[in-house]
């Protein structure tokens, strides 16, 4: 048995080292994890921030705030096809459920950097601060990935 | 022939004539208000493109369109389907000669000022960026039975954003309307139904 407790967090250590997991942050019963954007042409249009929050408490949450030094004005958005109609208002909280997780990902809940203070490049990172209405707030790095990236290159974790 | 058999000829012709009217009357509101079969559907545009030059959708005759009402501030929807479109074409390997995607701008002031060219081409060499007039855009829309509007948003960049349509539209070599590929149908799925036309 003691042997099995030893080898846990050495066999945690060495499948992120091999598989590349992405990087979690934690606060409260939350879990931040698969935090990515995409490259931008110049720093004229909007970038984008996506991550996965799961809550490990059975108390929901809500992710009511986003701020980060790479824009002037960051914003919690939310792309809503409506009779074939595409918009993208505000999304004031978005709900984390109890034992749950919500993703922030293309086509639905992002985080919208408007006014960056720079072009985004692949291979950069940056950080963002997230405020949660319980949990209270947590820093995250967010890892820039090929304009045409669909995902993040690191391996998201099934937490 | 007594008056009784007179009688019943003449009722005859008159339902023959009210029988006769009624059909062409029918015939008539038919041609008039029948709604337009799809496969009859020509979609067209007459727009400029990131060097001036006008093009028409005639002159792709012979080509399969897939084309995109989008605008290049958008951070969500347009890069999302702009990838997919570059993952089609490249897997459509040497049929993508007779594809041509091309992304219309539906906020073609801005996006002519932040360079609609090299965003197009970021994604897919082969996409063709289209920015033209408002009432260009407008017909090319309307031509294309799509929907956009700008949107006054004091949070968003310029104090505006833009709703629209955010399918792509598959025009065939004939011009002639073929469907539409909803948002957010895999690239996998497109390719295979374009695979299956080509």
């Amino acid at each position: 048995m003691k042997t099995l407790l030893y080898s846990v967090p050495f066999l945690l250590i060495a499948s992120s080292a091999i598989a590349g997991s992405c990087p979690q942050w934690t606060v409260g019963d939350l879990v931040i994890d698969a935090a990515w954007s995409k490259a931008t042409i110049g720093d004229a249009r909007p970038g984008i921030i996506y991550f996965t929050v799961t809550n490990t408490g059975a108390e929901a949450d809500n992710l009511t705030g986003i701020a980060t030094p790479a824009a002037e004005m960051p914003m919690l958005h939310e792309t809503v096809v409506t009779d074939g109609i595409a918009s993208m208002p505000h999304a004031p909280a978005i709900p984390v459920p109890a034992n749950g997780s919500v993703s922030l990902a293309p086509g639905g809940y992002h985080g919208m950097l408007m006014g960056l203070t720079a072009a985004l490049a692949k291979g950069d990172t940056f950080p963002a601060t997230l405020t949660f209405e319980r949990a209270g707030t947590v820093e995250i790095e967010v890892a820039v990935e090929a304009l045409t990236a669909r995902e993040p290159t690191c391996r998201q974790d099934a937490s | 022939m007594n008056l009784r058999k007179i009688r019943l000829a003449l009722w005859g012709a008159v339902g023959l004539a009210a029988i006769a009217s009624g059909a062409l009357y029918l015939q008539s509101r038919q041609q008039s208000s029948a709604p337009a079969v799809i496969g009859s559907l020509q979609p067209e545009f007459d727009l400029p493109d990131t060097n001036g030059k006008q093009r028409t959708s005639a002159e792709f005759r012979g080509k399969y369109l897939l084309v995109f009402f989008g605008f290049t501030n958008c951070p969500d929807v347009c890069p999302t389907t702009m990838t997919e479109v570059a993952d089609v074409m490249d897997a459509l390997g040497a049929d993508a000669a007779r594809v041509q995607p091309i992304f219309i701008s539906i906020d073609p002031v801005r996006d002519t000022e932040l360079g609609l060219g090299e965003y197009v081409g970021m994604f897919h060499p082969s996409i063709l960026g289209l920015a033209g007039s408002e009432a260009q855009t407008k017909a090319a829309a309307e031509s294309f039975r799509i929907h956009f509007s700008r949107e006054a948003d004091p949070n968003a960049p310029d104090g505006y954003t833009m709703s629209h349509s955010p399918a792509l539209y598959l025009v065939g070599p004939d011009g002639e309307w073929l469907r539409q590929y909803g948002y957010g149908t895999p690239a996998a799925e497109i390719t295979q139904d374009l695979q299956e036309r080509l």
